[in-house]
């Protein structure tokens, strides 16, 4: 998965919980949460949407390297 | 059509989900309903098959209303109207059920062997408030309660329309008295739009339901737009147009709340308690156990919280019941509101019936269905029950405390910061911990601060011992 397809995953996986979310508009160095006003419910069904669409399951122990938009997308390109 | 809620009088039905001849199990989907909260889907609680659809798509009807016939298979379906006395939700035809759900409405019978009028804490309260005997009322209720609607009509000079909820809740901008006293029926929307405006409420005419006043009328009044020709009189239309109960929506749920809110600060002796709970044995042990669980099926801390106010209550239970008629009554199980912030502004507190009974899995199962619901729009009718007692804020907003408003009925509130990093004293070294602040706001009639005291203190502790947190059911 490049880092396109990557940000493609994130934002099918937003739809469902954030659905006026755009990633254009998302300062991608910044907590991803205070960005999208995400709640640890929402982040909780980022992850299982993330999962579903592409298998990746990522661990609370690596939830620090994901909460950005940047680090959600390096993790998701470097897992795939 | 089921109450889904203390202050419903009707609902709209929007949808069908089933259609004649379809075959329906208890707790099957079967409607949904559109109240001043929100889009409620409707179970039903019979099996059968469904043979006749009362209600049409679009139709506003009191509660209490028949809204579709289903056949069990046990007589043969006599005809509806042979049913005159509300049932919940959906009319089983033959003989009344055993078990008549969650909605309890007298069955059929004489007169003569129906139980005492049951009328809700609601209309209870308007009536002493207004000074009406509810005995002279005549009541339009589930088994001839009273409804707030009839206390309208009895208070309402005859040329008043009966208020309706949302017209007559108190908001930033109240409505203007017009001519005759009465006051102006409008959206709360139109009437912020009216006050942006500088337009008098009492010098427009309504063009919507029972000629409540609209935004467009403002908009018009203003000279902002055409004037569109309103009618002379004020024509009661059956329900706002779709597009309009969507843009209001939000502003009832916000004039709904702050109806009750409002009720709660005046009536309720609030006191306040906090402590700040170490949550680092409670979280390691979330992590190893999540830590074995797929991504599906991983608690959330909010879940563990819950769980830790449901069994804590085990030891208070004197905070876990409703303040009735000057007295409070203990409920014999947890029905528990949780407090979620929906997107896009506003609050609802659905509830997670006896969460007593409900392990810490099951309640992560609770909660996320429940949330996913509110904020879907999509609640089921089980989703709006009585609370006992309330839990606000696990938004995670940020904020290090929360001290809520309590619910009426209910006497108690119970409050969580975000959980956030402090330095904290261990064994007389100072480290970093993750802590929450919980909070209690009690009602002061029921109990007092040493039993609120014991109750953060219980919680404290059970957030020590996760362990004891997830097993099954509390004894």
């Amino acid at each position: 998965m490049n880092r396109d397809e990557a940000t493609t995953v994130i934002a099918q996986g937003l739809r469902g919980i954030a659905p006026e979310a755009d990633l254009d508009e998302v300062r991608s160095d910044k907590p991803l949460q205070d960005e999208l006003d995400l709640d640890s419910m929402d982040f909780l069904n980022l992850m299982v949407a993330i999962a579903e669409s592409t298998g990746i399951e990522i661990p609370e122990r690596d939830y620090p390297k994901v909460d950005t938009l940047d680090g959600l997308v390096a993790y998701l390109v470097d897992a795939s | 059509m089921p109450s889904l809620g203390a202050d419903m009088d009707s609902g709209t039905l929007l949808e069908w989900k089933v259609a004649v001849g379809d075959t329906v199990a208890k707790g099957d989907i079967v409607a949904v309903v559109d109240t001043e909260k929100s889009d409620i889907e409707v179970e039903t609680f019979h099996a059968g098959v469904i043979t006749e659809l009362l209600v049409e798509e679009g139709t506003e009807v009191e509660v209490g209303t028949p809204l579709a016939v289903i056949d069990d298979g046990a007589a043969p379906a006599p005809p509806a109207e042979t049913h005159p006395e509300p049932e919940p939700a959906v009319e089983p035809t033959p003989e009344p059920e055993p078990e008549p759900a969650a909605e309890p409405a007298p069955q059929a019978g004489d007169a003569a062997e129906r139980p005492p009028v049951v009328h809700s804490p609601i209309v209870r309260h308007l009536a002493e408030e207004r000074g009406i005997d509810l005995s002279t009322v005549q009541g339009t209720g589930p088994g001839g309660a009273v409804t707030r609607r009839d206390l309208d009509a009895v208070a309402a000079p005859a040329d008043r329309p009966a208020a309706s909820t949302a017209a007559s809740a108190p908001t930033t901008t109240p409505p203007r008295p017009t001519e005759d006293g009465s006051r102006v029926r409008s959206s709360p929307l139109a009437r912020r739009r009216a006050d942006e405006l500088g337009v008098d409420l009492g010098s427009v005419t309504g063009s919507g339901p029972d000629g409540a006043v609209t935004i467009a009328d403002v908009e018009a009044a203003a000279g902002e737009l055409p004037t569109t020709p309103a009618p002379a009189s004020p024509a009661p239309a059956p329900t706002p147009p779709p597009e309009e109960a969507a843009t209001d929506r939000s502003a009832t749920v916000r004039a709904a709340t702050g109806r009750l809110m409002a009720r709660s600060k005046r009536e309720i002796p609030h006191y306040y308690l906090s402590t700040t709970i170490d949550l680092h044995d409670a979280l390691e042990w979330l992590e190893r156990t999540n830590r074995d669980r797929p991504v599906t099926e991983r608690i959330l801390p909010a879940a563990l919280l819950l769980r830790a106010v449901v069994v804590a209550l085990g030891d208070q239970p004197r905070l876990n019941g409703s303040w009735v008629d000057d007295e409070l009554r203990t409920a014999d199980r947890v029905d528990l509101g949780v407090g979620v912030a929906l997107r896009g502004g506003g609050l609802i507190a659905p509830v997670i019936p006896a969460a007593d009974t409900l392990g810490l899995v099951e309640t992560m199962d609770a909660l996320r269905g429940l949330v996913g619901r509110a904020r879907s729009g999509r609640l089921k009718g089980s989703d709006l029950g009585e609370a006992s007692v309330t839990v606000t804020n696990l938004g995670d907003q940020g904020v290090e405390s929360v001290y809520g408003v309590i619910a009426p009925p209910q006497v108690a509130v119970v409050g969580f910061g975000a959980i956030g990093e402090r330095p904290w004293a261990v064994e007389g070294m100072l480290t970093v911990r993750r802590v929450v602040t919980a909070t209690l706001s009690a009602d002061h009639r029921a109990t007092d601060g040493h039993e609120g005291a014991r109750f953060l203190s219980t919680l404290d502790q059970l957030l020590h011992e996760p362990d004891r947190l997830s097993e099954g059911t509390p004894s």
